[in-house]
């Protein structure tokens, strides 16, 4: 009998505390962001789409078209092609192609690669309504950031 | 300018005021109460529409104007069309009571307290209603629901509301505010020399107005996690929008009676602005509390629900009651 009237007061004032604590949050500022018009740092290691690396002096992919990526892609979405231009040592490469419909980012391309020509890049905003504009063409990406910065 | 002042313009001219306001909190009651539900829960709330959402209110209308009305197969189909009609009216006829201010009242009637109950009452029959007519099983739940949690709840606010009349001793609502003139201790909420559980008599009646509205935590109609939406499930476009706006028609109902009977109306301690002024401040203040209860606590379970009437607020209340005619006949 005791205990249970002694329940009201309690229960009410635990009402309060409630009340108190969303009181609380209700000044505090927003922590939310709003995303299409803000957004967050992306972490270091977060794993986007392959891109090409250039080189800082020449500009010029860093790729050698040894197609070793091409190999040990486990999904078997990427295709690398390359000449051999006069008075280069190395071959050039000039056609790489990434089909990102079927890549599950696992890395093996960039782990593999001699020359450090791959990276994983920071893109994120990739919707779109058909399948073609998921087959990247990388070289051409690397020329159109060269013009552009 | 003299046909202005005539009787039957001049209640012509209330009626258009108050469906106005009663529009309009609707409208932007519904924009507050996203954007505070955002504010508790440290998110911006609605933020596209205007700037910072204020244009909110115009484009749900607009969207829920453009819907077809569906009436389903099988309903009964002029109580379906009738029930949300019968929902609101009651609400904005009682609104017609409520003093404003000094003046700002459309019809002073010297019942008005018992009008606005007996008015209130209605709701819980057009809600049954709309629940029988839309012949879907969601629907008729809820509409039990809701019957049982009104009649429970209308006991406690009926014994609190008996209370009050016995210290004030009108049903006059504007002249219950004026009684309640001076500081703020004049105000009913505070007067505990007249019977020292006043504010209890309060908080008692803020809870029954949040159950007899249907209002989170207790929503038993609209229980969307178990009754998908109710009574409301079979509406759709402006059928169900009416419903919603009878809802913060009835929350405004509820507050404004709170401010006459315990928050003193009109009345300032300080007359810095016309009495309206003062009306809205406590009246928004009330209806602040009720979004703010809204997303704090959680649904009740419906035998809580009502074990919470049955149990407590009940025997609470006549305690009151006992407890205030001893006093008036003591002292």
């Amino acid at each position: 009998m005791k205990a249970s009237i002694l329940d009201v007061p309690r229960g009410f004032w635990s009402l309060l505390v409630g009340m108190r604590i969303t009181l609380t949050q209700f000044f505090k500022p927003v922590i939310t962001v709003p995303y299409p018009h803000k957004t967050l740092p992306i972490p270091a290691r977060y794993r986007g789409p392959i891109e090409l690396t250039a080189d800082p002096a020449t500009g010029k992919a860093l790729c050698i078209a040894c197609k070793l990526c091409e190999r040990a892609c486990p999904s078997d979405c990427i295709l690398v092609a390359g000449v051999k231009l006069k008075g280069e040592k190395k071959k050039s490469v000039t056609e790489f192609k990434l089909d990102f419909t079927k890549c599950s980012l696992c890395g093996a391309c960039v782990e593999v690669c001699p020359c450090d020509a791959i990276r994983f890049s920071k893109n994120y905003n990739l919707a779109s309504t058909s399948k073609e504009d998921y087959i990247f063409d990388l070289v051409a990406r690397l020329q159109a950031e060269k013009k552009q910065p | 300018m003299s046909f202005l002042t005539a009787e039957p313009v001049r209640l012509l001219l209330a009626l258009v005021c108050i469906m106005a306001f009663v529009g309009l909190n609707a409208a932007y009651l519904v924009l507050a109460e996203r954007k505070g539900a955002g504010r508790f829960q440290r998110r911006p709330g609605p933020n596209e529409a205007g700037y910072g959402g204020w244009l909110q209110p115009v484009a749900d209308v607009a969207k829920l104007l453009s819907k077809q009305l569906i009436v389903p197969p099988g309903t009964d189909t002029i109580l379906f069309r009738l029930a949300p009609l019968m929902v609101i009216s009651p609400a904005m006829m009682c609104l017609a009571v409520i003093p404003f201010s000094q003046t700002l009242v459309a019809r002073n009637i010297n019942v008005g307290l018992l009008m606005v109950f007996s008015f209130g009452s209605i709701n819980v029959m057009a809600i049954m209603l709309s629940g029988w007519a839309s012949r879907n099983k969601y629907a008729i739940i809820s509409a039990a629901r809701v019957v049982s949690q009104n009649v429970a709840y209308e006991i406690p606010m009926l014994l609190v509301v008996i209370t009050l009349l016995m210290v004030t001793g009108t049903m006059d609502l504007n002249e219950i505010v004026r009684q309640q003139a001076g500081w703020f201790w004049h105000w009913n909420l505070f007067k505990v020399w007249v019977n020292p559980l006043m504010p209890v008599t309060f908080v008692i009646f803020f809870i029954c107005m949040l159950a007899e509205t249907n209002r989170a935590p207790f929503d038993m109609a609209e229980a969307e996690s178990e009754l998908v939406a109710g009574v409301f499930t079979e509406y759709a476009g402006m059928g169900f929008g009416v419903f919603f706006m009878a809802e913060y028609a009835n929350i405004v109902l509820g507050c404004s009676l709170g401010t006459v009977l315990f928050l003193g109306g009109w009345q300032s301690p300080f007359g810095l602005w016309p009495g309206v002024v003062w009306f809205l401040l406590k009246l928004y203040a009330l209806i602040f509390t009720v979004i703010w209860v809204r997303w704090t606590f959680p649904r009740t379970q419906f035998y809580n629900l009502l074990n919470l009437s049955w149990k407590i607020l009940i025997p609470i209340s006549l305690f009151t009651l006992l407890l205030s005619s001893a006093m008036i006949k003591l002292f």
